[in-house]
C-alpha cells in the first residue's frame, strides 16, 4: 500500500510538473514580478530602488495616461456593443440558409477572423489607401473628397474599430448561430400557427432565449477590446495627435521606447485590475448560466 | 404565401450581397497582388487584364520571407506540441488522480483567466533577457506555453470517460502514463485535433511577444516580419499584398481543410459545447 502510494504520488508529480514548472517560470512570476517592477524605478533592464507609489502618482499627473484611458474606452464603446450587434444580426442571417450555400456564406464571413492581424491592417492600409484605395469611392460619395483616415484625427479610431470589427466578427456569428440552433423550431411554429408576424418572433422568442449569448459575447468583447494595441500600432501608431493612442500603446512606449520598465508596468498593472474585474464579472455571469 | 416566399428571396439575396460586400477586402487583396504595379495605380479593374505573379516573385526571393517562415513554422509547432503535451498530462492527473492540492491547482489554473497576458509583457521580457533568450526561438515559444483553457477543456473531457475504462486498465498493469496514452488520448483524438488546430492558428498569428522579443530581421516572425517590407522597399501595393497573402496562407488553408476543428475548438473555449 504504502509503494502503491508512493507511486502514485511519483506519477502525479512527473504528470503535473512540465506545466506547473512552466506556469510558475512564464506566468505566475511575471504577475508577481509586474506588481514588484510597479514600485521601482527601475529601467527595462536592470535593478531599480523602491519608490512605493511614485510610479502611480506620476501616471496620475500624466496627459497621456488620461489620454489612453479616454481612448481605450472610446475604442470600446466603439466595438463592443456594435460588433455584438452585427454578430447577432448576421447569424440571424445565416442561420436560414441551408446546406452548402450556409457553409460559403459562413467561410466568407468567417475567414477575416482567422488571419493575422498585421495582415488585415496591411489589407485596409490598401483599401482605405488615400490616392489609391478602393474605399474613397465610397468616402468619396458621403463627404465629397478623399480622405486619409488614419491622418485624420475624428477618423482614425472610428475606421480602427470597423477594421477591427470587420476581422474579429466570425467569432461572435459562430458563437451566436450556435445559440440560434439551440432554439426549438417548434417554438416557432407555434407562433406562426397564432398568426405571429416576423417581429413578434424575434421579440418574444428569438431575443430572450438569445439573450444568455448575448451577454456572453458582449463581456468576451469587453475583455478583448480593452486589450486593443495591434491594430493602432499598425495603423496609426497612436496618431494622428495621439487620437488613438491606448492603454496598452503606453505600456509599449514606457517599457519599451523610453527605458521606464516602473512606470511601464504600473500601466500594466492598472490594466491588469481593470480587466481582471471584468473577469470575476463575466464568471459571476457563466456562474448564473450554471456552465 | 406568395408575399413570403418573395420576402425569402430578398433575404437570400440581401444575405449573399452583404457577404460578399464583407469578403471583399480580401478578394481585393488577392486580385491586387496579381496586377501589374502600374495597373494596381491606373485603374480600377476588378479582374486584372493579365495575371502577373512578379509580386509573388518579389516576395518569395526578394525579403527575407523564408527566414520568417522558418521561425513562423518552427515556433508554432513547438508552442502546439509542448502547450497540448503538458496540458494533457495536467488536466489527466487533475481529473483521474486524487492527491493533494487537487482542487488548489484546478483553482489557480481557473484564475489565470483572469490575467491578460498582454499585461505581462514587460515583466516577461525581463526574465527572457534573463534567460538571454531575447531575439531566439525560445524566447518567442516559452512566453506562450500557458494557455488554461486548454488544461480545462481537456479535464472536462477527461471526466467525462467511464472510470470502468481506467480501472479494467489498472487491473491489466497499465500505469498511468501507459492510460493516458494509449487510452485517453486516442478517445478524445478528435478535440486533441481541435485543441492542436486552434492552438497553432493563434501561435502563427501572434503579433505583441513576437514583435517586442524580436529586433533583428532575421529571427521575426512572419506576422511580425511582414510590416517590415514596405519600410524597406517603398509603398508597392503588389508586392504589399502578395507578402500579405503568402503569410496568412499556412492559416488560411488550415481553417479551410480543418473549418469543423476549428469552429468546435472556439465553442469549447468561449465555455458553448461545439
Amino acid at each position: 500500500m504504502t509503494s502503491e502510494g508512493r507511486r502514485r504520488t511519483l506519477t502525479v508529480i512527473l504528470m503535473i510538473a512540465p506545466f506547473v514548472i512552466t506556469y510558475l517560470t512564464v506566468f505566475a512570476y511575471p504577475v508577481y514580478k509586474m506588481f514588484a517592477l510597479s514600485f521601482t524605478n527601475a529601467p527595462l533592464i536592470g535593478e531599480g530602488q523602491w519608490v512605493g507609489f511614485d510610479n502611480y502618482v506620476k501616471l496620475l499627473n500624466q496627459k497621456l495616461f488620461y489620454t489612453s484611458v479616454w481612448n481605450t474606452g472610446y475604442f470600446v464603446v466603439l466595438t463592443v456593443v456594435p460588433n455584438t450587434l452585427v454578430g447577432l444580426g448576421l447569424a440571424l442571417m445565416v442561420v436560414r440558409l441551408r446546406g452548402w450555400l450556409q457553409s460559403l456564406v459562413l467561410v466568407l464571413f468567417f475567414l477575416p477572423y482567422i488571419l493575422p492581424v498585421s495582415v488585415v491592417t496591411e489589407i485596409w492600409k490598401w483599401v482605405l489607401d488615400q490616392q489609391f484605395g478602393v474605399a474613397q469611392y465610397a468616402i468619396e460619395f458621403f463627404t465629397g473628397k478623399r480622405i486619409s483616415v488614419f491622418r485624420d484625427p475624428l477618423w482614425a479610431m472610428p475606421m480602427v474599430a470597423l477594421v477591427t470589427v470587420w476581422w474579429t466578427n466570425g467569432f461572435n456569428l459562430l458563437l451566436f448561430i450556435a445559440g440560434l440552433r439551440n432554439i426549438p423550431a417548434d417554438y416557432y411554429e407555434a407562433a406562426t400557427l397564432d398568426g405571429a408576424t416576423r417581429w413578434q418572433c424575434f421579440r418574444r422568442i428569438t431575443w430572450p432565449l438569445i439573450w444568455p449569448v448575448t451577454a456572453l459575447v458582449l463581456t468576451l468583447q469587453l475583455i478583448l477590446q480593452l486589450k486593443i494595441f495591434d491594430q493602432v500600432y499598425l495603423m496609426t501608431e497612436g496618431g494622428p495627435f495621439n487620437s488613438t493612442y491606448v492603454l496598452l500603446q503606453l505600456v509599449y512606449r514606457e517599457a519599451f521606447r523610453l527605458n521606464h520598465g516602473g512606470l511601464g508596468s504600473a500601466v500594466a498593472v492598472f490594466l491588469f485590475l481593470i480587466i481582471a474585474s471584468v473577469s470575476v464579472l463575466q464568471y459571476q455571469l457563466l456562474r448564473v448560466r450554471g456552465r | 404565401m406568395q408575399r413570403k416566399s418573395i420576402g425569402n428571396v430578398l433575404l437570400l439575396v440581401l444575405t449573399l450581397c452583404v457577404a460578399c460586400m464583407w469578403a471583399f477586402p480580401i478578394y481585393w487583396a488577392v486580385i491586387t497582388s496579381v496586377k501589374p504595379e502600374q495597373e494596381v495605380v491606373t485603374k480600377t479593374t476588378f479582374i486584372p487584364d493579365v495575371f502577373n505573379f512578379s509580386a509573388y516573385y518579389f516576395a518569395l526571393f526578394e525579403t527575407k520571407l523564408a527566414a520568417w517562415y522558418v521561425n513562423s513554422i518552427v515556433t508554432s509547432i513547438a508552442v502546439t506540441v509542448v502547450v497540448i503535451l503538458i496540458s494533457v498530462m495536467c488536466a489527466y492527473a487533475l481529473s483521474q488522480i486524487v492527491f493533494a492540492g487537487r482542487r488548489l491547482l484546478y483553482g489557480i489554473i481557473l484564475a489565470s483567466f483572469m490575467v491578460p497576458s498582454q499585461a505581462l509583457v514587460v515583466s516577461q521580457f525581463v526574465l527572457m533577457h534573463r534567460f538571454g533568450l531575447i531575439n531566439s526561438w525560445g524566447g518567442i515559444i516559452l512566453p506562450q506555453l500557458i494557455i488554461p483553457v486548454v488544461v480545462i477543456v481537456y479535464k472536462q473531457f477527461f471526466d467525462s470517460v467511464p472510470k470502468e475504462l481506467r480501472e479494467a486498465a489498472k487491473l491489466d498493469g497499465c500505469g498511468d502514463f501507459q492510460i493516458l496514452f494509449r487510452l485517453y488520448l486516442p478517445l478524445n483524438w478528435g478535440i486533441t485535433t481541435a485543441l492542436a488546430i486552434i492552438t497553432y492558428i493563434m501561435a502563427w498569428n501572434a503579433f505583441l511577444w513576437p514583435f517586442l522579443v524580436t529586433s533583428s530581421e532575421e529571427m521575426m516572425t512572419v506576422t511580425v516580419g511582414i510590416t517590415q517590407v514596405g519600410d524597406a522597399f517603398g509603398v508597392k501595393y503588389a508586392r504589399d499584398m502578395a507578402v500579405a497573402i503568402l503569410a496568412a496562407m499556412p492559416v488560411a488553408v488550415a481553417y479551410l481543410l480543418f473549418q469543423k476543428r476549428v469552429t468546435q475548438a472556439l465553442m469549447l473555449s468561449s465555455g458553448i459545447k461545439g
